[in-house]
């Protein structure tokens, strides 16, 4: 349908013109369940290259989860192409090439914070000093510090999320999974995270994959929003977002940031048009 | 309550001993009134329910009085049924576990062990024990070993199905946090799955404590032990010393609520240090 958009690369206007982290040819993803198979996920072709905020909006039941989930090797495809960082989903794993933050905190209720922090870290084998000042940077980070010794029923859930936040930046990815960070949080305390997310990717440069269903969160956040749309779940269109880095919530006001706001929901809008 | 459990105990008293002196009275012809019954239904020597007070006067005598070496001594007899307890216990906590850690990981364990574990709590203890003694007797093996295997066969149970539990309740999204560290099995067991079970273990293990005393108690019985609580109750029946198997029973309870108390102050600590809101 918006083939041409695909190809596209995002051309002029973006600031981190990279080599490509995410390669996606022809990918179907079929669910076996008892009554009928789930296509869940038809004919994906998507590229993002290395500093881009790519953010993946659509209603439930589209597959942007699904999509994140191959592409952190928590799902197999049934068939097409898909590499992370020119390898195999699975080999990018292996290699712990990515952060990711699910829709819950999930931070572990025995570990302090410090401790939750410092869990990939133990995985990876790093050092005692190691952990411990990888913990420290990333809580400061995520404006954390002095919470090293709570546990996480001590926090609130905004504070929960930025630790599993820290959590994945710990690890040091150039790749952050982001799967509706902040879905559960109030709408003040989301724009904080939001602000608080862009300055961390403004500074770090890293590239960031987040799902949500939020228009107005897509399109403060992304530097490309891809739009998918249900049943079965494919792409309908991919819309540069081309606002400065360094913007502020200020800019959910202005007329660029309408217009992109306004392509999106008729995006949405078009998918839902022949299925209800 | 407690006043309760006197009130009705003391009746109980008078009631059940009555029969019995009345038909003494008869027979030998003495003149008795309802004060006189009640007085001697509470200073029987070998009353049908001795009073409260009967007991406790026991128990002072066999647990204040008497040294603890002694033969006589309540406190001899408990500790030689809480050693037998507390071994027990260890070899069915161990069991339990490592029954629980097969069954969560090898899905042909999960399969064919759980019938087997079932199957043998359906079998009545009080039948398979005085066999698990004669068997372990003709190949040398008496005094506390074959007391606290008993216990262990009675308080692994529990233990397995707690800890088959606790080690699968982590969620989805724990698990799948470990997957994108890319952790080892091993890795994912010990930071994962045995701390999100340890609630589960002392859950478990409270239970089991319990049921360790009462598999203890049960192998003194059919082996004619000398020494033990059971051994106590044992005697006090061929003997028809009723106080004596009551002030048994007493010790045997104070003995099994002091043991679920250990239990859960370690519980308190080990859950405390683990972020647990106490």
């Amino acid at each position: 349908m918006h083939q041409d958009n695909i190809v596209r690369e995002s051309a002029a206007s973006m600031i981190d013109i990279g080599k490509p982290v995410i390669d996606i040819e022809n990918l179907n993803l079929t669910f076996q369940t008892p009554d009928a198979p789930v296509h869940a996920l038809s004919d994906i072709n998507l590229k993002i290259n290395s500093g881009e905020f790519v953010s993946f909006i659509g209603p439930s039941g589209c597959g942007k989860t699904t999509l994140m989930r191959v592409i952190a090797d928590l799902e197999t495809p049934t068939d097409g192409h898909i590499t992370v960082n020119g390898m195999s989903p699975k080999d990018a794993r292996e290699q712990r090439a990515y952060g990711y933050v699910f829709q819950a905190p999930a931070l572990y209720p025995w570990r302090s914070v410090q401790k939750n922090v410092m869990l990939p870290l133990e995985i990876m084998g790093l050092s005692k000093t190691e952990q411990l000042e990888r913990a420290e940077k990333n809580l400061a980070l995520v404006n954390l510090e002095g919470f090293e010794k709570k546990f996480p029923w001590q926090l609130s859930g905004g504070m929960q999320q930025r630790v599993s936040i820290a959590r994945a930046l710990s690890v040091e990815p150039d790749l952050l999974l982001m799967d509706e960070p902040f879905g559960a949080l109030d709408e003040i305390t989301r724009d904080h995270l939001n602000e608080q997310l862009l300055r961390l990717w403004d500074q770090t440069k890293k590239t960031v994959i987040f799902v949500t269903h939020s228009i107005p969160e897509s399109v403060f956040l992304s530097s490309k929003i891809v739009v998918m749309s249900p049943r079965p779940g494919k792409i309908i269109d991919i819309i540069d977002c081309n606002l400065p880095r360094d913007r502020t919530l200020d800019i959910r006001e202005s007329p660029e940031f309408l217009e992109i706001a306004h392509r999106v929901r008729e995006g949405l809008r078009a998918g839902h048009s022949y299925d209800d | 309550m407690i006043l309760g459990t006197l009130v009705l105990w003391y009746g109980g008293a008078i009631y059940l001993n009555s029969d019995l002196l009345i038909s003494n009275y008869e027979r030998k012809n003495v003149e008795w009134s309802a004060e006189k019954l009640v007085n001697d239904a509470w200073s029987m020597e070998r009353p049908i329910l001795p009073a409260p007070h009967q007991i406790a006067v026991e128990l002072n005598k066999t647990v204040f009085q008497k040294k603890i070496t002694s033969k006589r001594s309540l406190v001899y007899h408990a500790w030689i049924t809480t050693s037998a307890t507390l071994l027990g216990f260890t070899f069915g906590g161990l069991l339990g576990i490592l029954l629980a850690v097969g069954i969560v990981h090898v899905p042909t364990l999960d399969r064919s062990l759980m019938p087997w574990v079932i199957a043998s709590q359906t079998i009545p203890i009080l039948a398979i024990a005085p066999m698990i003694i004669v068997v372990l007797g003709n190949i040398g093996l008496t005094g506390t070993i074959p007391k606290s295997i008993i216990s262990m066969y009675l308080c692994f149970f529990p233990i397995t199905i707690g800890m088959v539990k606790g080690l699968r309740s982590p969620d989805v999204l724990q698990m799948d946090l470990m997957r994108t560290y890319s952790a080892s099995a091993a890795q994912i067991f010990w930071k994962l799955r045995v701390p999100a079970s340890v609630p589960y273990l002392f859950a478990s293990l409270k239970v089991a404590v319990a049921i360790s005393l009462v598999g203890a108690i049960v192998g003194e019985l059919p082996t004619g032990a000398v020494s033990g609580i059971g051994a106590r109750l044992l005697s006090g029946s061929y003997y028809g010393q009723t106080i004596q198997i009551w002030s048994a029973l007493v010790v045997a309870s104070v003995l099994g609520m002091l043991l679920v108390y250990i239990v859960a102050v370690t519980e308190k600590i080990a859950l405390g240090r683990m972020g647990g809101r106490t």
